[in-house]
């Protein structure tokens, strides 16, 4: 039996039922459950959104099959359940995912439920822009097919619609043209915020892909170094090469990802590029994936678990980007992780998207207790102050008050929602909702 | 290089995986499945993965009468098979087949007598054609009768006694006879019982059946360590083996 946390294992959470799911025509009918629903991908949500406390979740792995591609224009249809590792093992070497997250093992489903962002963000929007079409099945109006012309607005609630306006079956949407699974890539050491925003900003018209890893544990006058990566598709190398052999992970005790370790580690990772820029050629599963090279990465925050708090501002609010890394400075959290992207101003047709023009930043902290919870509750107090957004598929702990200060749009999304479908999530931020609990 | 294969129970999680391997080599694929609606969507994935061409054909397999024609119109589509692929069967509930004779005539039909009888009519092709791999999937299951599914168990012994012989047979005529022993494979037949750190997916098995295909070894195991594992089970005396709850 597989065990169907969230990415950050934190909350834990106890489904009633696991529902495997195979076949779109043999999916059961929603209203024999005496529990609410969700589907459930490869769990890599980070909280609680493919969280079904107590309810059904229905594992969509197994609709794994393609339906239609069609090879001249990129157009590609599939079953939900497919991963955007599945996709790019057909596609290349002639087409690229339009946008691709930080991780290849998510499905396509969940890609369109969190309306996913990457390095391109500025240039292509969110993944919902790519989407030309999809089927979702309700429990009140059976299978309803959705796209930007026919019922137009549930295609645009269920993009970024966190998976509560019925299960998607299959999905339709548009590859880019690629060159071949290499990606130039180049490296800025950066000493300062505003070095990195001037980076970006010259950077946005010449390269498809831009982010900046933050060195995170470093305070005072180092506060806000970090190395500036942009790239673009490379049409030399092999055209047939696989990516770095996975390594295992594995639970690790709890003191691997301590103060000292993160400290030494974001030290080493900072002076490991020498010189002031760099230039290769790498893989592409390098470039977007690093992390996808340790199987199961977040077991090596042990049993505890970890939480992400993935903001934006608007672009003129930037400086509170270093007024987080100052709380985080003065704080007693670890921060493990934080990379840092200008968005751009492509916008989704998603009813509840995250991505939208301005700076985003996102923060991995080991999961200590109410002071961990405590830090991210000021960060709260900063974004509402800034016109600042948090990231719900990266959530597991904001308030249902700042949620709804964040998305004020939600009141429109319930009207859209399966009367089946609940997450631990949405009951979390909408407990006032109506007869749901 | 296997250009033309006939996969029986093609909607099956193993059979499934091994005929994504052969659509990546640009094989021409002919599916046999019950469920027109699965089988339809098999051969979509199947042609979006790269098969030049895809043939579906909608049977019970459990239908003795109608091998013969299933059989000669896989041999037929394209001139000749370069190998097939038996590979449905049921995971019966034990308690089931104890009390309800249907249910275990059930289960022997279509873990037995049906691959023997599509086994035959194969032969017959192959022989004629003196060439072709057929492969069927057997079960570590029959190697060593249990509590828990003797009755499986004893259906894939007797497929690995038949396999056995066949292959002696049709060895003058060139053909390959290989009986492929899955361990525990992640697929829709086992999703309902609880799974343990030898389970392996239907992706990593399929996988290991395109090969055995390819290969010259004649009976092969899923993942290679079941060889051990079987070769101790079997090695176990019979009053400590009654003493294991397995």
């Amino acid at each position: 039996m597989n065990s169907y946390t969230s990415w950050g294992r934190y909350p834990r959470s106890h489904p009633a039922e696991v529902v495997p799911l195979f076949w779109i025509s043999r999916i059961p009918d929603f209203n024999h459950f005496s529990h609410p629903v969700l589907v459930y991908g490869k769990g890599r949500s980070y909280g609680d959104t493919c969280l079904n406390d107590g309810g059904v979740l229905l594992d969509s792995t197994g609709l794994d099959r393609f339906i239609q591609f069609d090879t001249d224009t990129g157009v590609l249809r599939c079953e939900s359940g497919v991963t955007l590792q599945s996709v790019l093992r057909l596609s290349l070497p002639d087409w690229f995912l339009p946008v691709t997250p930080g991780t290849q093992f998510v499905t396509i489903g969940g890609a369109i439920a969190n309306d996913v962002h990457g390095k391109n963000h500025h240039r292509a929007g969110s993944f919902g822009c790519h989407v030309r079409s999809f089927e979702l099945l309700r429990s009140d109006k059976g299978r309803v097919f959705c796209s930007p012309e026919e019922n137009k607005d549930l295609f645009a609630a269920t993009i970024g619609g966190l998976g509560l306006t019925g299960m998607i079956l299959w999905a339709e949407f548009q590859l880019k043209r690629a060159s071949g699974p290499w990606i130039e890539c180049e490296q800025i050491r950066f000493e300062k915020l505003d070095t990195f925003f001037a980076l970006s900003a010259a950077s946005d018209e010449n390269y498809e892909y831009t982010v900046a890893w933050l060195d995170c544990a470093s305070a005072g006058h180092k506060l806000g170094r970090g190395i500036f990566i942009r790239g673009n598709h490379s049409s030399a190398g092999p055209q047939d090469s696989h990516g770095p052999f996975p390594l295992p992970g594995f639970e690790a005790p709890e003191m691997l990802i301590s103060r000292p370790t993160v400290r030494a580690f974001n030290w080493a990772y900072f002076n490991s590029q020498f010189r002031e820029s760099t230039r290769n050629r790498v893989h592409y599963e390098k470039f977007f994936y690093p992390l996808d090279r340790v199987a199961e990465w977040n077991r090596l925050y042990g049993r505890r678990g970890f939480l992400q708090y993935q903001f934006v501002v608007p672009y003129q609010n930037r400086e509170v980007v270093a007024e987080v890394l100052n709380l985080i400075a003065r704080s007693r959290e670890v921060c493990t992780l934080s990379v840092l992207k200008v968005f751009g101003s492509v916008s989704s047709p998603g009813l509840l998207s995250f991505p939208r023009p301005g700076v985003t930043l996102a923060l991995d902290f080991p999961y200590q207790g109410q002071p961990t919870l405590d830090l991210c509750e000021r960060f709260d107090e900063v974004m509402k102050g800034n016109g600042g957004v948090v990231y719900p598929a990266k959530d597991a702990r904001m308030s249902a008050e700042s949620f709804q200060t964040y998305f004020p749009q939600w009141k429109e999304l319930s009207n859209f929602l399966d009367p089946r479908f609940e997450s631990d999530f949405w009951r979390r931020v909408t407990p006032t909702n109506g007869n749901r609990q | 290089m296997t250009r033309r294969v006939l996969i029986l129970g093609a909607t099956s999680g193993i059979a499934q995986e091994t005929s994504r391997c052969f659509a990546a080599e640009h094989a021409k694929l002919f599916l046999v499945a019950r469920d027109p609606q699965k089988l339809a969507a098999v051969a979509e994935d199947l042609k979006v993965r790269g098969a030049e061409a895809v043939e579906t054909h909608q049977a019970d397999l459990n239908a003795y009468t109608d091998h013969p024609a299933i059989i000669n119109r896989a041999a037929s589509v394209w001139q000749g098979l370069d190998a097939a692929l038996i590979a449905h069967g049921s995971l019966p509930d034990q308690a089931l087949i104890e009390k309800d004779s249907l249910v275990l005539r059930d289960a022997l039909d279509t873990n037995y007598f049906s691959a023997v009888s599509l086994s035959m009519n194969l032969a017959t092709v192959f022989e004629a054609q003196r060439s072709g791999v057929l492969a069927i999937i057997g079960s570590v299951a029959g190697d060593r009768g249990r509590r828990s599914n003797y009755v499986y168990g004893s259906a894939k012994a007797a497929i690995a006694t038949f396999a056995a012989g066949l292959r002696l047979r049709l060895l003058p005529a060139g053909v390959k006879v290989v009986l492929i022993k899955p361990g525990w494979v992640s697929t829709p037949m086992t999703e309902h019982l609880p799974q343990n750190f030898l389970y392996i997916s239907a992706e990593k098995a399929g996988r290991g059946v395109h090969k055995a295909i390819t290969s010259p070894d004649s009976v092969v195991y899923l993942p290679s360590y079941w060889k051990w594992i079987m070769a101790i089970i079997r090695s176990v005396p019979e009053p400590i083996f009654a003493k294991l709850k397995l």
